[in-house]
């Protein structure tokens, strides 16, 4: 297959920072990334690593002490670190759409749900008000919710996790966006109901040609649903691969502990790994190499700056001196 | 950094705790006035002078004379014992009765915890300041009986701050030890739980007191309690009230002042203390 | 539908406990109740006529009994300063006591509703700073005093403000036939937009007054629950969902806060009751609570009885709507009962 020539959304060495009054929290630095139209991407990586900060950037509604050092995200050649506000507020919902961990506390809790469909339709679509209702409905039916006229007069408080995080994704695909950012959309959800989510967030991404950003910090689920994983490790993209060829030929030091320390079905809990050390204070003065204190495989030449990608195949980099 | 930025920085780290500071001196001022005030005063503060009636601030009154020719500055300062003085004492007596009620009510739960409630919510039942005023008017008009409906007022807010603290320490863990250890309930709530309630209550207190100087004040302006010609902020103003329309403002202004000056300086210290003890429960 | 009966069910409580309260009241008064009402020039036969009248000489249960009795047949007594029963007296006064306190409540809710939102979206500016100033000094001045600082000003200083004595300039205007007893509502009713125009200009500085004690409680948690709602989850999938700016800071984020705010309410009014017996002191306002300070001074007893009781059955209601408020706001108290 040939990538078209230019990707769905790219970010570009990116770097942000933000200024707090307990010092400066290096939250992301020369991150890449690309992704094209109609795949799934996964980025993994520890609770903490930067995943969220990146997805919102990408929407450019970064919180208001971060400041972006460096680099740019393009989407669709909208640059979203510089666009005017109106412009960043007709592209989120309409061609971004995100949805996140927590459904439950991620709506509003005292508007029923089909009103907060309907809110996005009527700000990203040209839809009369009389069909307003019914438009939502569809939303919700086009999701797979039982009985979706009901579910439209429904208040969050009344739905399971799994039922609003179907909403959630019902409110994000009511104006069939192009890209899907998914911020851990299965966590704190039950097991069960996270593969019944997932494969809803598959379906829909293949059926409507879009595009989706997961985010997880579980590399199994990553490698069950996406095309391409990056890596991600104290605000660095440590590897990008194909999914198949990361789980099976992880070069990076740091993907291999993931890999050691994620659960599958042949595997038993007395033969997880737990990946030793912790991330780095994002606040401290940082190695090139941020993963260099936790890596057995360090030598000298680590610290030296800048850190290079070193590129495994055409579709496959790591950054790392000392690749596996 | 921009000036904004640095502004508010400064602000921060250096206004608020100025302003608690700041408050903190002027109580004791005024404190000093409560306990030395016949000393301080210029002049006796009950002395008319009939060739000096509603004497405009000058250089021999500085806050004027009212219609009697008594010099306001005398009346203000010596005033300070009466107001301060029903305010702290009405908000100790709260404060103890309050902590030792909710301090019950917190740790037994069961029937005293229902019957303590209920009547902290019988006296929520009512607007404050006209309960205060039903109780006056029942005990008789008098400077103590302003006092204890003071007291009745303020209680529900000690009892049930008293409560709801007691009742998340009651679980904590050295409180388990002591009891472990073969303390009784009385012994565990006196030397275990209670100390470490303080802090927080008497923030509370502080919080409270400009509050307890208001109703005092404004029940003395209504007329219960104290008499004419004692000295009072509250009956100063309401004294000094009948001569605005011919614009002898001093006669009420610096009553009124002291007493503003008194509950906003109550006031911000209680909110310094908080944000010292707690500072994530700034609002 | 059912959480309406409950929550009316609910306010059971309170009213026995207000009843109880008033009775232990009537009962506390200093010497002997029989001996006050038989007058100076009683003998011993007549007092114990009178406490035979007044049922005292019977157990205390059985004398609480008849005043729950007399007062669900509205009897109060007579006052003893007008003649009257109570009751008329104070259904007489308490319109105008009601329109100052509405009035009051409207001025504090519009002013600090914005200034807490205005607040809220800018933490730790200099507006934040200046209004924090503002509401803090606004809180300790005591509601009389500001009340005379505005009469000085506004009536005395710049003659902007008309004469502060009662509801109406009775000599340039007659009070509208009396429909509800608030004046405001009944020139409306009547048409007679002049005495309209006349009864609003009197309220202004007397509900201003009452109001500005309730500015800092108000403000302070409309500023405190914006920056919670701000912060929270559904505001920031609200962003993520390209919902313009006014839609997400009002029908989002400041419709959740208004549950914390409808919450304060209950203290705002307890407040603005008790402040508006001193603001009617000050203004010549003729409301119940000009009467209940002149029912006290002349030991009326009877009187302060019928206003104190009056006032707390009408807070218990003021309580009830803002519980049925809350209700309306936020769906999940309305699931809980
Ligand atoms: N608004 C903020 N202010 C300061 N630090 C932040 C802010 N948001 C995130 N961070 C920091 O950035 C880092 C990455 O956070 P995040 O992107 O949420 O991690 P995750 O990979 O779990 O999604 C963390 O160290 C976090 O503390
Ligand atoms: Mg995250």
């Amino acid at each position: 297959m040939k990538a078209p020539a230019t990707p769905l959304l790219s970010i570009e060495d990116l770097s942000l920072v933000f200024r707090t009054r307990h010092g400066t929290v290096r939250a992301l630095e020369n991150v890449d990334l690309t992704v094209e139209r109609g795949e799934i991407v996964g980025v993994v990586g520890e609770s903490g690593s930067g995943k969220s900060v990146m997805a919102y950037a990408a929407l450019g509604l970064q919180d208001a002490a971060a400041q972006v050092l460096g680099g740019r995200i393009l989407f669709e050649g909208l640059d979203m670190l510089a666009a005017a506000p109106d412009v960043l507020a007709a592209t989120r919902g309409r061609e971004i759409a995100m949805i996140f961990q927590s459904p439950r506390t991620a709506l509003n809790p005292i508007r029923k749900v089909g009103h907060q469909i309907a809110d996005v339709l009527l700000e990203h679509t040209a839809v009369r008000r009389s069909d307003l209702r019914q438009r939502a409905i569809e939303a919700l039916a086009r999701v797979r919710i039982p009985d979706p006229e009901r579910r439209y007069e429904a208040y969050p408080f009344e739905l399971s996790g799994g039922m609003c995080q179907r909403v959630m994704i019902a409110m994000a695909l009511a104006c069939s966006p192009s890209l899907l950012i998914a911020d851990e959309p299965t966590t704190g959800l039950d097991v069960t109901t996270q593969a019944v989510i997932m494969d809803l967030v598959r379906e829909m991404s293949r059926e409507a040609r879009m595009s989706t950003l997961l985010i997880t910090h579980d590399l199994g689920l990553a490698g069950e649903y996406c095309d391409r994983i990056a890596v991600m490790h104290a605000g660095h993209i440590v590897e990008v691969a194909p999914t198949v060829e990361l789980l099976q030929r992880p070069a990076h030091p740091y993907t291999r502990q993931l890999l050691a320390s994620t659960p599958t079905p042949r595997s038993s809990i007395d033969q997880l790994v737990s990946i030793p050390g912790q991330l780095p204070d994002l606040r401290s003065d940082l190695p090139a190499c941020r993963f260099s204190a936790r890596c057995e495989r360090h030598v000298s030449a680590c610290d030296e700056r800048p850190l290079p990608w070193t590129v495994i195949s055409p579709q496959h980099a790591v950054r790392c001196r000392v690749p596996l | 950094m921009t000036f904004a930025g640095f502004a508010r920085n400064a602000a921060y780290a250096f206004g608020e705790n100025r302003l608690t500071l700041v408050s903190v001196v002027i109580l004791a001022a005024l404190v000093l006035c409560a306990i030395f005030g016949p000393l301080i005063a210029p002049y006796d503060p009950l002395m008319t002078d009939g060739t000096a009636r509603l004497v405009p601030p000058s250089a021999a009154h500085p806050f004027g004379t009212d219609a009697l020719g008594r010099d306001i500055l005398s009346r203000v300062i010596v005033a300070a014992r009466l107001d301060l003085g029903m305010a702290v004492i009405a908000a100790l007596l709260s404060f103890a009765v309050g902590l030792a009620l909710g301090a019950i009510a917190g740790y037994f739960g069961g029937w005293p915890d229902r019957i303590i409630s209920r009547v902290m919510d019988t006296i929520m039942a009512f607007p404050l300041f006209v309960l205060a005023m039903g109780i006056v008017a029942a005990l008789g008009n008098s400077v103590l009986n302003v006092i204890i409906a003071t007291v009745v007022i303020n209680l529900p807010f000690y009892c049930r701050f008293a409560r709801a603290e007691v009742n998340v320490r009651r679980e904590q863990g050295f409180v388990e030890a002591a009891r472990m250890g073969g303390n009784g309930a009385m012994p565990v709530l006196v030397n275990h739980i209670v100390p470490n309630i303080l802090p927080p209550m008497m923030v509370q207190v502080s919080l409270n007191m400009g509050w307890a100087i208001l109703n005092a004040a404004g029940l003395s302006f209504i007329g219960l309690g104290v008499r004419p010609p004692t000295p009072e902020w509250g009956i100063m103003v309401s004294e000094g009230a009948s001569f605005i329309i011919s614009g002898e403002w001093w006669t009420f202004v610096f009553p009124g002042a002291a007493l503003v000056l008194a509950v906003f300086c109550f006031n911000l210290l209680g909110d310094g203390l908080r944000d010292l003890l707690d500072p994530k429960r700034r609002v | 539908m059912h959480f309406f009966w409950k929550r009316l069910l609910g306010t059971i409580p309170s009213l026995i406990g207000v009843v109880l309260v008033t009775f232990v009241l009537s009962h506390a008064l200093p010497g002997d109740p029989a001996a006050f009402f038989a007058g100076p020039a009683a003998n011993a036969e007549s007092i114990a006529e009178v406490r035979a009248k007044l049922g005292l000489d019977r157990s205390l249960p059985v004398q609480f009994f008849h005043y729950a009795d007399d007062l669900r047949r509205g009897q109060l007594g007579n006052s003893l300063t007008t003649g009257q029963p109570v009751l008329n007296d104070l259904i007489e006064r308490l319109p105008a006591s009601l329109e100052l306190t509405f009035f009051a409540l409207l001025f504090a809710v519009a002013v600090a509703i914005p200034l807490g939102v205005w607040a809220a979206t800018r933490p730790d500016s200099m507006v934040d700073h200046a209004c924090r100033a503002l509401v803090s000094i606004g809180a300790a001045f005591p509601t009389f005093f500001i009340g005379l600082l505005f009469v000085y000003l506004f009536y005395f200083l710049f003659d902007i403000a008309p004469q502060p004595l009662g509801r109406l300039n009775e000599i340039m205007y007659t009070a509208p036939p009396r429909i509800t007893g608030a004046y405001t509502v009944d020139s409306i009713l009547a048409g007679e937009w002049s005495v309209l125009r006349a009864s609003l200009a009197q309220l202004v500085l007397p509900s201003v007054s009452l109001g500005m004690f309730a500015l800092a409680p108000i403000a302070r948690i409309t500023r405190a629950a914006m920056l919670q709602a701000l912060g929270s989850d559904f505001i920031r999938t609200a962003r993520a969902s390209g919902l313009p700016a006014r839609k997400i800071l009002f029908s989002y984020a400041l419709r959740n806060a208004m549950l914390p705010v409808t919450n304060v309410l209950g203290m705002v009014f307890s407040f603005l009751l008790g402040g508006s017996v001193l603001i009617e002191q000050v203004y010549g306002w003729q409301g119940v609570g000009a009467y209940a300070v002149n029912a006290v001074i002349s030991s009326d007893y009877a009187a302060v009885q019928g206003f104190v009781l009056a006032m707390a059955l009408l807070y218990v209601l003021l309580n009830l709507v803002i519980d049925l408020i809350a209700t309306a706001i936020d769906p999940r108290v309305r699931f809980e009962s």
